[in-house]
């Protein structure tokens, strides 16, 4: 078995023909408030659901969004296309800020910015037939011209997404899942748009459809222009789509990388985890490999733990770390910066690791030595830095782990009984 | 269920990136496309006793407002009284000339004829205007929530503490007993009910995600409201506005019997049933005819609400017998 080539004599990624970014996401936080129960209602905080996550989309790119459930992909994409207000940050659209703009504003710019939702059931007016449903992007932005043409569109949209047109009167519960979304998908179509936010449009459908709708996706992208933001928690299919991903975790990115460079040389312990779970197609090289196991619950999101929002289930904190190292994590919240792996990781002790999805490679790509990784124990003043997604909060108290402390199988902090 | 045709059109033939051009074979399975109201037609079709209520329900219009123009007398004629058993002058029972008998000054099938076109019209009115106010006031009040919300529904619940029959005489009697008067009022005190049903199904619909698909694709709040939430409350309306049908003629009967509903010469089943209902023991042809009609209304209407709601329902596939 070869080594995969590593180390800082990797070619970065051959750059893409890019030019300026069609969609570009800046430090955008939302922060759903939690009321008390009773009559005052007072709010009693927050859920933090997506914090200070920004990313680029340029043009006929796919930028994948991945995370587990409830880590915020969801909330990002309503964000991105304004369907709910952000609670702070930017979403620029071809220049124009998205945050600012009013509902009537915003209308004109929804040709432009489409969506497909996740569950094909619930997303289609029970009422309203094939026709109406496909029509109806057309009849609102004033370019159902007619009743012979604008069915004429209908139709061709149809037999684009590889539906029957004769089918056209009939209603969204009388076809199956994949049909459905093949609706959906027309729907989002008729506009023509230039980006497609793509929420999870496979998951609910079984496996052998989402292949069809997978490949329809792609055609579709090569035929119209099309930028997708795609967001799923399956990898197998994100490495089938992706030109770049965005790892999530808890609300924050964790890892960004081109598609390839991130299913290579992943290097955040998150992503780590992600790519271990994804089966490989070879039994000899499955039994082998060890699997990247999570333990506990994904923390709450209204009060994320202090530092690192993923410390309380990274392995790497728990195993590898001493308790210097281990204050960095408790105490300083990691910037999304590429260390000395070629793409970003939000991790302190980042480093890549490419025996995940390759059996049998150098268990460590780069020797930690190498890395940049931060000495000695944070500063008070670098770990009493307020978190960016609870300012309010203002400085903590920084937290220090004498030597007497250990890690559990939980992933709490416990004094060890001497 | 599936219509086939033997010919596929030139132009119409599915495909599309990766989806192979039909083979000779699967044109025996081309779906003709069927037009929206023939579906809802035949659903309706199916449903007998919607059908025949439907057949019932015209020959009530027919009766009503048609027929009047064709029998001899007119329902403010007098009519001369018969001699009965006892040899003294009195109200006729039903005979070849008079089939509905008569009461002491007229024919009672012209008067019964009247009446049903009289009470028909108010019940209509009533449940027309009462169930879209109310499906409106609902629907506005549902969907923007909030203090909106609030005030509609506290207006709903002010109109819904004052007692309905005491207002609706109170102000029909200024008006002389005028029929769209006294529908106009039955209708208003109508709307709340309907609003508050309306605005439940709204709230719990308007977080569907199709709503959010319609903002996702530049729907305004009207076609919101108009295109996605109405339609959706179809069954909902349908149903309340079939019982207010039946409401609207006992709330009128109801009217009538205290005095305020319509008026003298005019007259409505109502009006009939509470000035004959004396008669039962020694006329019983002057209580039962209206009653029979008042009965036909109401069943026949619901039936056909009934009918109505499973045409209109795309959802609803259970076969009939």
């Amino acid at each position: 078995m070869t080594t995969v080539e590593l180390g800082k004599q990797t070619p970065p990624p051959a750059p893409r023909p890019k030019g300026e970014p069609v969609l570009s996401v800046r430090n955008l936080a939302k922060h759903f408030p939690i009321r008390s129960k009773g009559l005052i209602r007072r709010k009693v905080g927050d859920v933090h659901a997506v914090c200070d996550v920004s990313f680029d989309i340029y043009d006929r790119e796919t930028v994948c969004i991945v995370g587990e459930s409830g880590c915020g992909k969801t909330t990002t994409g309503r964000l991105v296309l304004n369907l709910i207000p952000a609670s702070s940050g930017s979403v620029v659209w071809r220049g124009q800020d998205l945050t600012t703009i009013s509902s009537r504003g915003m209308r004109p710019l929804r040709r432009d910015m489409q969506i497909v939702f996740q569950d094909p059931f619930a997303s289609l007016d029970p009422r309203m037939n094939v026709n109406e449903l496909v029509a109806e992007p057309l009849r609102i932005h004033g370019q159902y011209r007619g009743e012979n043409k604008g069915r004429e569109q209908v139709r061709d949209l149809l037999a684009q997404v590889g539906l029957n047109p004769e089918h056209g009167s009939r209603y969204a519960h009388e076809f199956s899942g994949g049909q459905r979304q093949r609706i959906g998908i027309a729907r989002a179509l008729a506009l023509k748009p230039r980006l497609l936010v793509l929420d999870e449009p496979v998951s609910a459908l079984d496996v052998s459809i989402q292949a069809g709708v997978i490949n329809l996706l792609e055609d579709l992208q090569e035929e119209y222009g099309l930028a997708f933001m795609f967001i799923s928690h399956d990898l197998s299919v994100i490495r089938h789509i992706a030109d770049r991903v965005v790892v999530m975790y808890l609300g924050k990115v964790v890892e960004t990388a081109e598609a390839d460079e991130l299913f290579r040389r992943p290097s955040h312990p998150y992503t780590q985890a992600l790519m271990s779970a994804i089966p490989l197609p070879d039994p000899v090289k499955e039994r082998e490999r060890k699997r990247i196991l999570l333990t506990g619950d994904v923390p709450s999101p209204v009060s994320p733990p202090s530092g690192c929002r993923f410390r309380t289930r990274c392995p790497k904190f728990a195993n590898e770390l001493d308790n210097a190292q281990r204050e960095w994590c408790v105490n300083v919240e990691p910037a999304l910066e590429a260390k000395f792996t070629a793409h970003e990781a939000a991790c302190h002790f980042a480093s890549a690791r490419t025996d995940i999805l390759e059996v049998g490679a150098d268990m460590r790509a780069v020797p930690a030595e190498l890395a940049q990784w931060p000495t000695g124990r944070p500063s008070d003043e670098q770990a009493s830095q307020p978190m960016s997604c609870a300012p309010e909060d203002g400085a903590r108290e920084p937290i220090r782990i004498s030597d007497d402390v250990t890690v559990d199988a939980e992933g709490e902090l416990v004094v060890e009984e001497s | 269920m599936l219509e086939t045709h033997e010919t596929l059109k030139e132009g119409t033939q599915p495909g599309g990136p990766g989806v192979d051009k039909p083979t000779l074979t699967e044109r025996e399975f081309t779906v003709k496309e069927r037009k929206q109201w023939q579906m809802a037609l035949r659903r309706f079709l199916r449903h007998r006793a919607a059908v025949v209520s439907l057949v019932v329900f015209v020959l009530l219009v027919l009766f009503a407002f048609v027929l009047p123009y064709f029998w001899h007398y007119k329902y403010t004629e007098f009519v001369s009284l018969c001699t009965q058993s006892n040899g003294l002058a009195g109200p006729c029972s039903p005979s070849l000339k008079h089939p509905f008998g008569t009461d002491s000054t007229h024919d009672m099938l012209a008067v019964t004829m009247r009446g049903t076109g009289q009470s028909l019209k108010v019940a209509f009115l009533i449940a027309a205007v009462g169930t879209g106010a109310g499906a409106l006031w609902g629907v506005v009040s549902g969907f923007f929530g909030g203090f909106v919300d609030s005030t509609l529904m506290r207006l709903a619940d002010l109109v819904l503490t004052i007692p309905s029959l005491a207002l609706a005489a109170a102000l029909a009697h200024k008006g002389g007993g005028s029929l769209v008067l006294i529908g106009l009022i039955l209708a208003g005190v109508a709307a709340p009910y309907v609003a508050r049903v309306v605005r439940g199904v709204v709230l719990s619909l308007r977080e569907r995600e199709f709503i959010e698909a319609a903002r996702a694709l530049g729907a305004s709040n009207t076609r919101i409201m108009f295109r996605h939430l109405l339609p959706n409350t179809i069954p909902v309306l349908l149903v309340n506005a079939t019982l207010l049908i039946a409401q609207g003629i006992l709330a009128e009967t109801a009217l009538s019997y205290v005095g305020f509903g319509i008026q003298s010469p005019d007259t409505s089943l109502g009006v009939l049933i509470s000035t004959n209902q004396g008669a039962v023991e020694n006329q019983p042809w002057l209580f039962y005819f209206p009653g029979v009609f008042i009965i036909l209304i109401a069943l026949s209407v619901n039936f056909i609400g009934d009918g109505l709601r499973d045409a209109l329902d795309p959802r609803q596939t259970r076969e009939r017998k």
